[in-house]
């Protein structure tokens, strides 16, 4: 089945119902999409369809016919949000983080804070108490 | 936790009477769309379900229109739902509800037909499709027919939609009097409710709870009170003897209750 991974074409022979997450984990080898909870509840397998957020759990692999997925690979290891998480401490453990800098990118050039606390209010993170990944972001942004 | 995949038969069609025309020829299959339900109870094994119809490409399923009624095609999804000037317009409570689903990640992909389908008492969406006399638009390869949100229930988790149906739309008629919406929860986001009410209020006031009962319910007799006038501790009273909340994983009877109160005196003194 056709898609387009990051960027580029890709076509992957995979169960229609596979989930998403494994095909990209499994399939395409790209393992910075990380599975928390596997039922929708804490965002960290979060990438971006069609450039909205969703989790890739909860995705059958049919649903990304044709459709453009970004995961965390796809901003290139130097995006803005990608430094100012290292900087600002806004990863710790690091399992949430694909996912909230994903969530937060979705969310377009120099959100307020407001927007990210409801644009992220779907990721969990039990490390930062979420104060550091707003400044991660607000930084990044200002 | 996952299910293998190699059980699991998909069919994926590309119009909706291809769609019918499987569920009439092939026998029951579990219609996908977001899969905010459907997977997380695939992958936790609490669905025996292995047969599925993916309706994600059915576009004709998409969309929103308001003329005589406002028409909420089946796919659409809880963004769609907020970002819909149609929707805000006629049923700003289904927006409130909409944004309390899950975080971004499930309202982009969850739909409003799945929520109806689900069947869950606590559906967020399901109160406020009740106090508005939606009626779900039901198609199969053999015709259309109409049944209102509150006669589409028949049990806990179950619906008169035959296997052989797909819920094509939701159509609401305007709705006379100020709508309010509330979630009480552990979370505002990603947080299944405790108890969950909307509430009309006009010249017959309309409330409708879930999580109080095996289905979605309107509370005819608390809303006979209010419409003959009665005063707010005399429809709490009927709304006590009325709703039969139960004790489950996320809160008690008795809580259910008493909140169930609390949000129609609050509803009732912020409506004024």
């Amino acid at each position: 089945m056709r898609f387009i991974l990051n960027g580029a074409p890709a076509e992957v022979d995979a169960h229609p119902m596979k989930r998403l997450l494994d095909v990209l984990r499994e399939d395409c080898g790209l393992t910075g999409t990380k599975e928390g909870c596997g039922e929708g509840e804490c965002g960290a397998c979060t990438v971006l369809i069609d450039g909205e957020p969703v989790v890739s759990c909860l995705v059958p692999f049919a649903q990304a016919r044709e459709a453009e997925v970004v995961t965390i690979e796809g901003l290139g290891g130097e995006h803005p949000y990608q430094r100012a998480f290292a900087e600002f401490s806004g990863a710790q453990c690091g399992i949430c983080t694909p996912g909230m800098i994903l969530a937060a990118v979705a969310l377009g050039p120099a959100p307020t804070l407001e927007e990210v606390r409801t644009g992220l209010a779907g990721n969990l993170c039990r490390c930062t108490g979420y104060e550091a990944i707003y400044r991660a972001i607000h930084s990044a942004t200002a | 936790m996952r299910t293998a995949t190699n059980p699991l038969d998909l069919r994926d069609p590309r119009t909706l009477d291809e769609a019918l025309a499987i569920l009439a020829e092939d026998g029951p299959r579990t219609p996908i769309a977001g899969c905010t339900d459907v997977f997380v109870n695939l992958h936790f094994g609490t669905t025996p379900a292995r047969r599925f119809l993916n309706l994600w490409a059915l576009d004709e399923l998409r969309g929103i229109t308001a003329g005589g009624t406002l028409r909420i095609g089946a796919l659409t999804t809880y963004t769609q739902l907020i970002r819909s000037e149609a929707v805000n317009d006629w049923l700003p409570a289904l927006v409130a509800a909409s944004r309390e689903v899950g975080g971004a990640q499930i309202q982009n992909r969850g739909t409003l037909a799945g929520n109806v389908a689900n069947g869950s008492p606590a559906g967020d969406s399901l109160p406020v499709l009740a106090v508005a006399d939606a009626v779900i638009v039901l198609r199969s390869a053999s015709g259309e027919r109409r049944v209102p949100i509150t006669a589409l229930y028949t049990g806990y988790r179950a619906t008169v939609i035959r296997p052989d149906e797909l819920i094509v739309a939701i159509e609401v008629p305007r709705v006379e009097g100020r709508q309010w919406f509330r979630k009480v929860g552990t979370r505002a986001a990603q947080a299944i409710s405790k108890v969950v009410m909307a509430g009309v209020r006009g010249p017959e006031p309309r409330i409708a709870f879930g999580s109080v009962a095996a289905t979605v319910v309107r509370a005819p007799a608390t809303e006979r009170v209010l419409a003959a006038g009665g005063s707010i501790d005399d429809a709490r009273r009927a709304l006590q003897s009325e709703i039969r909340p139960i004790d489950d994983v996320r809160s008690t009877a008795e809580y259910r209750l008493r909140v169930a109160g609390n949000l129609l005196r609050q509803w009732w003194v912020e409506s004024a």
